[in-house]
């Protein structure tokens, strides 16, 4: 393994003076030889600390189930870009840059991320005031017949605000900028001090329709900050609740993939049983998204026998639905016709830009957090990663596909042989000077929480990194050489969040 | 062709029959809520305290504001009364923003018809345009269920569309990003008059879970005149049509 790194395991936690602080150039050496050795960028950030920045890295190294953290401290204004070597760091420097106004040399490219305020001032830095969002220098192309198409904030339908700059000839695509920020709310600014039940709230709705995926890796923090110990029957109960939220969306997707490319029988059939799957949540806990029911210690509603067989008749009927509804899509020339090839995104291209989750999955990459960094009820369950070859709108569509059958199949386990026991134990005060690291496979793919907790056990830094965060230069990616055209088939098919991303 | 019949006869005719029967609700769903303010012990606080948001009072009696509710479970566990319980009663839209807050002994106030010359303009069709200004996805994502076959929001002559000139109202969600500020207040002048204001879930009424972030501004409120204030976080997609419906007096 890798020294220079202090070794954990996905829910824990560890005394901050115990993550090792190398100097800037073995820091370097250290991450690039890392990432050559097969570990993964899960999270890299900063946080001010005794008026300095202090850099932290935490990767994944799947097949030992070990994270790493390692740490720098920032002298000065600057720091080496590793961009070139390891380029799936591009958008975690431009937000270390943004959040802090150091300059990371020899990046390609420093622009905004989300046009968000300093999170600290240093001394070493003179503080700016952030641009107004959407207002930096695209990447453009010039010559004769290229032209440049902009979309955004607002879009037709209803949607989250982004904005879109397509470099076009003719109808091609050679070059798409996504410029985000619009949904910024300070998610990270707003948890810090004491957490309490607020905190739980923001958490929940960093990303709405990944309520229980948040939900839970903040729960997972937490708990390993406090040494709260989960019971059985809670775990079972976010699992169920995480796949339903998985089974929600991947439906909902599936849907408006099939819409997109005019398919309308999919579309209208997988818009309802989308529904289905959310008034399943609501059956758990009141609410259609999840809210109100992962907390720390536990889960807040139980399930009863009486409530179990309802859930499994269910999801009974919802799979004989969905699986006529999808069957339809296989079954029809025209829309394969739309998805395959279309969108295309190499396995190196994925691993070179770190994606997570099903694009990563569909473009061969075989990661997922349930099985790799295992937490909650996965460390006792297991369930098969399915990936698949092209890297396109079909293999994205498809491995959504076969999610919903293991998603299916694992809830119908669960709710046949769901512990007795108590669904929530009691939290303590939090561990002063720790950090703690959360990971959860989410819909969408990795949801990390990372905490810093300080003398008093209050949150002195919280880094919350969404799948869209990966995933975005993906769907760009997805374009080049594309007709402009497919953006919106592109665009479902990778189903990105706005908010999560902006925070 | 023919798989895709087979399959539409297996899925069924799917809309349901609301607002002529009554919606299946499920058991722990958490709507209007019912404050029995004759239980609290003197200077007990312990609701307030467990609110996230604020949304409760207890000077000079207990009152609870829907406009900032999340309609989470925490203060009727924190009870150990049963001063506070969440009806499964989904009606919750109002007309102005000081109706949303209920306290003890007042009559359930619905949200009102529009006057009569706008219901002539919008009782039959009704356009909005939607800006998404900070939400989360959830009240975005429980507006556009309306328009899937189970809701059918185009049976009513309601419809979202993509351009502001087509529209006769605005519908909001989220608290109202610094960010997204100018772009609202543009879309919002876009709209020719006259024209309708929404603002749907927490967020837009009052901030929700963001009230007081320094890169939102607690929603619309003072920023744009609303019409219908739709309380939840997210509202159930019920309560957005009941308001709706209410709006353009079209319960029957
Ligand atoms: S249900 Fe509403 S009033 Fe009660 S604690 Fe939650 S947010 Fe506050
Ligand atoms: S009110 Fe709640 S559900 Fe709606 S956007 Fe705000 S946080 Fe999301």
């Amino acid at each position: 393994m890798t020294p220079g790194m202090l070794f954990t395991q996905n829910g824990s936690a560890v005394a901050r003076s115990e993550i090792p602080e190398r100097s800037g150039d073995r820091f370097c050496e250290t991450l690039i030889s890392a990432v050559d050795g097969g570990w993964r960028v899960v999270s890299y950030f900063g946080a001010a600390e005794a008026g300095s920045l202090r850099l932290y890295c935490i990767l994944s190294f799947k097949s030992h189930a070990a994270l790493g953290i390692m740490s720098t401290t920032v002298t000065g204004n600057s720091f080496p870009s590793l961009v070139e070597a390891v380029p799936q760091l591009h958008l975690f420097e431009r937000e270390i840059a943004e959040q802090f106004g150091i300059c990371f040399e020899g990046h390609p490219w420093l622009k905004p991320v989300r046009f968000e305020a300093q999170l600290a001032s240093l001394p070493a830095v003179p503080p700016k005031a952030p641009e107004k969002a959407g207002i930096m220098d695209f990447y453009r192309v010039a010559g004769d017949e290229v032209h440049e198409v902009a979309v955004g904030p607002v879009h037709a339908g209803i949607i989250e605000p982004g904005h879109f700059r397509f470099q076009c000839f003719g109808e091609e695509v050679m070059h798409l900028e996504i410029s985000l920020g619009y949904q910024h709310r300070a998610v990270e600014r707003m948890v810090l001090g004491r957490p309490g039940l607020r905190t739980l709230k923001c958490m929940e709705t960093v990303a709405g329709d990944t309520t229980i995926g948040h939900g839970t890796a903040y729960a997972m923090v937490v708990e390993a900050l406090c040494g709260a110990r989960v019971p059985a029957k809670a775990e079972a109960i976010r699992g169920i609740a995480l796949e339903l939220e998985r089974l929600a969306n991947h439906t909902g997707d599936l849907g408006a993939i099939a819409g997109d490319v005019g398919y309308l029988p999919t579309a209208s059939f997988c818009g309802r049983i989308r529904g289905d799957f959310l008034n399943m949540s609501a059956e758990l806990c009141g609410s259609r998204f999840g809210r109100g029911l992962v907390t720390p210690g536990g889960v807040q509603f139980d399930v009863g026998r009486e409530l179990a067989d309802k859930l499994r008749k269910r999801i009974d009927v919802a799979r004989r639905e969905v699986t006529n509804a999808v069957e339809l899509l296989w079954d029809s020339p025209s829309v394969m016709g739309r998805l395959e090839g279309t969108g295309v995104v190499s396995e190196k291209d994925a691993l070179d830009l770190g994606l997570v989750g099903p694009a990563a999955r569909a473009s061969g990459l075989n990661r997922d957090i349930r099985r790799d960094h295992p937490f909650g009820i996965y460390n006792v369950t297991q369930l098969p990663v399915e990936t698949a070859k092209g890297g396109d709108v079909y293999a994205r569509t498809l491995v959504r596909w076969l999610e919903i059958e293991k998603s299916l199949h694992f809830i119908e386990e669960q709710l046949a042989q769901l512990p007795g026991g108590s669904i929530v134990s009691p939290t303590a005060q939090l561990g002063e000077n720790r950090m703690a690291l959360a990971l959860v496979e989410g819909w969408r793919g990795e949801v990390c929480h990372v905490a810093l907790t300080d003398g008093s056990g209050d949150f002195q830094r919280y880094k919350i990194t969404d799948p869209s965060f990966h995933n975005w230069s993906g769907l760009a990616m997805a374009l080049r050489g594309g007709q402009i055209s497919d953006f919106p088939l592109c665009n479902k098919s990778f189903n990105l969040s706005y908010c999560g991303f902006d925070l | 062709m023919f798989k895709a019949i087979i399959a539409r006869c297996k899925q069924g005719h799917r809309t349901m029959a609301y607002p002529r029967e009554p919606l299946a609700l499920p058991e722990r769903f958490r709507g209007y809520p019912e404050i029995k303010a004759d239980l609290c012990p003197k200077d007990c606080r312990a609701c307030a305290d467990a609110c996230p948001v604020d949304a409760l009072e207890c000077q000079p009696d207990l009152s609870l504001d829907l406009g900032k509710c999340l309609f989470c479970p925490e203060c009727s566990r924190a009870c150990p009364q049963g001063a506070i319980t969440h009806t499964p009663d989904a009606r919750l839209a109002a007309n102005h923003r000081e109706e949303l807050v209920v306290r003890p002994g007042d009559e359930h106030r619905l949200a009102q018809a529009l006057e009569k010359k706008m219901l002539s303009l919008f009782g039959r069709s009704l356009k909005f345009r939607s800006v998404v200004a900070g939400g989360c996805n959830a009240c975005e994502a429980d507006t556009n269920v309306l328009s899937t076959i189970g809701w059918d929001l185009g049976r009513f002559g309601i419809q979202f569309v993509a351009s502001p000139r087509h529209a006769d109202g605005l519908w909001v969600t989220g608290p109202v990003t610094e960010h997204m500020r100018e772009a609202l207040l543009l879309t919002y002048e876009a709209i020719p008059a006259p024209k309708l204001v929404v603002a749907c879930g927490a967020c837009a009424i009052s901030g929700g879970p963001f009230r007081g972030s320094p890169e939102a501004h607690d929603g619309v409120e003072g920023m744009l005149p609303v019409d219908l204030y739709i309380p939840g976080c997210p509202p159930h997609p019920v309560t957005i049509l009941d308001g709706l419906l209410r709006l353009l007096d079209r319960m029957p």
